[in-house]
Formats: structure tokens, sequence, C-alpha cells
């Protein structure tokens, strides 16, 4: 048998170190302003988040890709192919931006986004992300707890709910343009589920600013509820006092309850809920109570029929 | 080599032209596939199974839509040989719905028996898909020339389930779809409009039985 043995490398054709890393540097320069061209990042113009601590509220499940959380997204707003939010998703302008929180508080405020974003100390949370459709994705979200800012306003004690509105802009969410849901986007929470250190309002994803499509500039996420109830691009927030309106639910009040807990025993009527496909994975894996989150948020329902509040 | 190609009956040519063009979804999937595998990309998607199970099926139904618009164009273009391409898209058709079936047993439910007897029970989307696919299985079986003076006349009256599967198909499309009912309502409309031309000419045939007889 001839085994050859590969000639010893000359000198010559040794990069130099510093040369490497300059190339290496100059790849990184040009991918970046590629990627940020590409409208897959934010660019770089505008500003990075501040710096975020890890949570002990994180999951130490493998995180999906950016890729994987950034190319498949349900935001009916830029169209409802699950391709359509990275293409469609350039074109919102996410500053100036707004949040208005008014209702049953004391202190009524519209909060400027890059203020809001200072206001509050930013924490890495890595949830698991349950779509109600049957698949899910670990996801590591940048944000501050929900309390965080309803503290602020002062909820005053006749705030049982807490109503959540999406931009409505047709002109930039060409998804508005035609009717497949009634618009603006609107969710709700009880002021309990709200107030939950779980709760989170996500300004970014993957230590950097939230992508578009992934409801920039201001999203909520409610980790052990299907992926709808967590809101995106957040315009107002209301503390009332009656149950509000959610938008899957005026769509199709049977199949898409107001609480929406994810929950193997309560099947969608046309689908089981029973398992999960993991994006990445082969085969599917067993959805558990609440998403995995039963510990947390289990006592919030202690007593009430979840099969009738679905 | 070309000589022999020119002897050949218009419709022949046509379908060998055909055979390449009914791959191509399949030939499209099975090269994303390996490009993703090879290359880390998404271009079957961040869920390739949910997209091969969505390709195949609107591929399936496209073709059995195909099949349906064989008469119509015959009679448009008065063209009778046409007939001679509808088996081959009917058969593709049928190909397309056992890799939308196979995608759902192997690669969705993994062959979880239970799962899915309890899914075709309890979901009527499924049980709709599941019987639309049944109804195929005879018209394959029976796409024979042996098949067709074995049943004579009974053929004719088996293959109407050509227009039943579709239907079914669409339906199944329908109950599938959470918001969004453009593309199945599309499908929808593309059956009316090919099951509402052979009733128009039913009509027709009626009012004057012995022209549309000259023409047949």
């Amino acid at each position: 048998m001839l085994i050859r043995h590969p000639a010893d490398i000359a000198p010559s054709e040794i990069t130099d170190r510093t040369l490497f890393e300059q190339r290496r540097q100059w790849l990184k320069t040009a991918s970046g302003l590629l990627l940020a061209g590409s409208g897959l990042l934010p660019s770089i113009a505008e500003a990075a988040l501040p710096k975020a601590s890890k949570s002990p509220l994180s999951t130490n499940e493998p995180v999906n890709a950016l890729q994987e959380i950034t190319g498949y997204n349900n935001f009916y707003e830029f169209g409802t192919g699950k391709d359509e939010p990275a293409q469609n998703a350039r074109s919102l302008k996410v500053r100036p931006w707004t949040v208005q929180v008014s209702g049953e508080v004391k202190q009524a405020k519209t909060f400027d986004i890059d203020s809001l974003i200072k206001q509050f100390p930013l924490e890495e949370r890595i949830y698991r992300l349950r779509c109600v459709e049957g698949w899910s994705m670990v996801i590591p979200w940048v944000g501050f707890p929900l309390a965080s800012l309803l503290k602020a306003v002062e909820p005053t004690g006749k705030a049982k709910f807490v109503a959540f509105e999406t931009l409505n802009r047709p002109s930039e969410m060409i998804g508005q343009q035609s009717g497949v849901l009634d618009w603006p986007y609107v969710e709700g929470l009880r002021l309990d589920e709200a107030m939950h250190p779980l709760t989170l309002l996500a300004v970014g994803l993957y230590g950097d600013v939230l992508p578009n499509q992934n409801g920039a500039p201001i999203r909520l996420v409610v980790p052990w509820k299907y992926g709808f109830k967590s809101i995106k691009s957040i315009v107002r927030i209301r503390l009332v006092e009656a149950l509000p309106p959610t938008t899957w639910n005026k769509t199709n009040p049977r199949e898409y309850g107001f609480y929406s807990n994810v929950n193997p025993e309560v099947d969608h009527p046309r689908w089981s809920q029973k398992t999960e496909r993991r994006i990445g994975e082969f085969s599917r894996r067993k959805t558990l109570p609440f998403n995995g989150y039963a510990e947390q948020v289990a006592s919030l329902y202690s007593g009430m029929d979840l099969r009738r509040y679905y | 080599m070309l000589s022999y190609w020119r002897k050949l009956h218009w419709t022949v040519r046509l379908k060998c032209l055909l055979w390449p063009l009914l791959l191509l979804p399949l030939a499209r999937l099975a090269v994303a596939a390996w490009h993703d595998i090879h290359h880390g990309s998404l271009w079957l998607s961040a869920n390739p199974i949910e997209f091969i199970l969505r390709s195949t099926g609107t591929w399936a139904l496209t073709f059995l839509l195909c099949t349906l618009a064989v008469t119509p164009l015959r009679q448009l273009l008065q063209r009778p040989e046409l007939l001679r391409i509808r088996r081959l898209l009917g058969l593709f058709a049928f190909f397309y719905a056992c890799l939308h079936l196979g995608t759902y047993l192997w690669l969705d439910q993994g062959w979880d028996w239970m799962g899915m007897l309890k899914d075709v029970w309890k979901r009527p989307f499924i049980t709709v898909g599941m019987t639309a696919w049944l109804l195929l299985l005879p018209l394959a079986a029976t796409s024979t020339r042996w098949a067709m003076r074995k049943l004579g006349r009974r053929w004719q009256s088996l293959h109407r389930l050509a227009y039943l599967a579709p239907a079914l198909g669409v339906l199944h499309y329908w109950w599938l779809v959470k918001a969004d009912y453009r593309t199945p309502l599309l499908f929808g409309l593309s059956l009316l409009l090919l099951l509402g031309w052979r009733v128009w000419r039913k009509q027709q045939a009626s009012a004057a039985p012995a022209q549309v007889a000259r023409q047949r």
C-alpha cells in the first residue's frame, strides 16, 4: 500500500499572521455590510443595545440559529407566508416610535422607544416559543419585564386587564392592504399574567436590536402561551376593566381563546397539540403543559377549567 | 433520430415534453434538500417537512385540476386526440398525492400509527384528505387499457371519481389554513370553472343533440 506523505509547507506559503487578521477583519466588515444591506440585520446606523445581563429565567436548551428565527415568521402584517416577513418587513420605519400607555393608570405616559430602552435594565431571556401551528423554537430575547413598565404608570384598582395594539400602517406593512385579519392586530392579558415576572417586553434578539420581521422595535413575549399572544411592533398599551378583544379570537372564537395557554391536553379543533416540531429537529417532541413553564405559572389558573378557558 | 422524432404523433411528442415538466416540482425539492444538507442553507425553509408537505399537496391538487382541464381543452381547440395525455397527468397527480401522504406518514408523523388513526378519526381535514387519496387509488389501479376493456361501461362511471377527489382536496386545503383562504379559494374557483364548463356543455347538448354528436 502506498502512503503519500504531504510535502512540508514552505514558509513562503504561510500567510503572515497580521495579514491574516487584516483579511479576517475585512471579511467581517464586508459581510456585515452585506447583511445590513440585505436587511437581515438592523443597519449599523441604528444604535446598538445597551449591555444585557444574564437571567436565571433562561432555559439552557440549545438556541435556534439566527437565520431560523429571522427567516421563519408568522407576522401577517407583512404577508401570510413564513418567508414573507423577512422579505417585506424592511420597509417598516421603526424610528421615530412611541409607545402610549394609558387607561386605568395614575400616570398615563407616552414613551419614546430609545428612552424606554435606556430606562429599564435589559436582560437576556432565553425562552421556548411554541406556535399554535405545532412548531417551536428556542429564542434568546433581550428585554425587560412588562411589570416594570406597568409599575411605572401605576395601575388603578379598576385595572383588570391589559390591552395591546400593533402599529397600523398599510403603506409600510403591506399585509395590512388585504383583509386577512382585522387590523390593527390587538391582544390582551389578564393583569396578573401581565405582571408575571416571565412576561417580557423584548427589544432585542441575540444581543442585538430586534429585526423588523420579529416585531421591531418592541414586542411582547409570553412564553407559556401560543406565539400569537406575543404581539409584535406595539404602539399602544391600555389598562382596562373588561376583557379586551383579541385578533385571533375575533377571527375564529371557537379555535383561538383569550387565554391560549400551551396545553397538550386541549387540542386545536383541527389538529392535535400533543406534540410539536422543534425547528431544526427531525422528529416531533412532546408538548409540555404551559410550554414547560407550569412550575412558574400554573398557580395563575388554579381552579380554572382550562378546557373551557382555552 | 430526428426523423424518428418527427414521425411520432404530436400527442406522443407532447407526452415526452410533459414528463420532465411534471417531474420538475420533485426535482426542485430534491435539489433544495441536497443543498440544505450539504451547505446548511434553508432553501426548504426552517421547517423543511412542512415545506415538502405543502409543496407535494399543492402539486397533487394542481395536476388533478390539469386532468380535468383536458376535456374542455379538447373541445375548445377541437383536438379530441388530446385525450391521450390525460392518463399521464392523472398518474402524476396520484404520484404527488402519494408523496404527500408519504411525507405525512413518515416525515411528519414518524409512522406513529395510533396517533395517525386518531388524526384520521378526529380531524376532519385529515379524514377528507385521506378519503381523497383513497378515491384516487382505484383510478390509478384501473388506468390501463386492459382494465378499460375489462370494465367496459363501468370504467367511465368509476372514473367519475376524478371529479370528487379534487373537490375533497380543495376542502382538505380549506380546512387546514388559519385565516388566509386565498390559495384554497383559487383552487376552488378553478374547480368550479372546470365542472361548470361540463354542466354548460351538457345543457347545450340537450338543446342541440345532433350538433354536439358530430363534434365528438
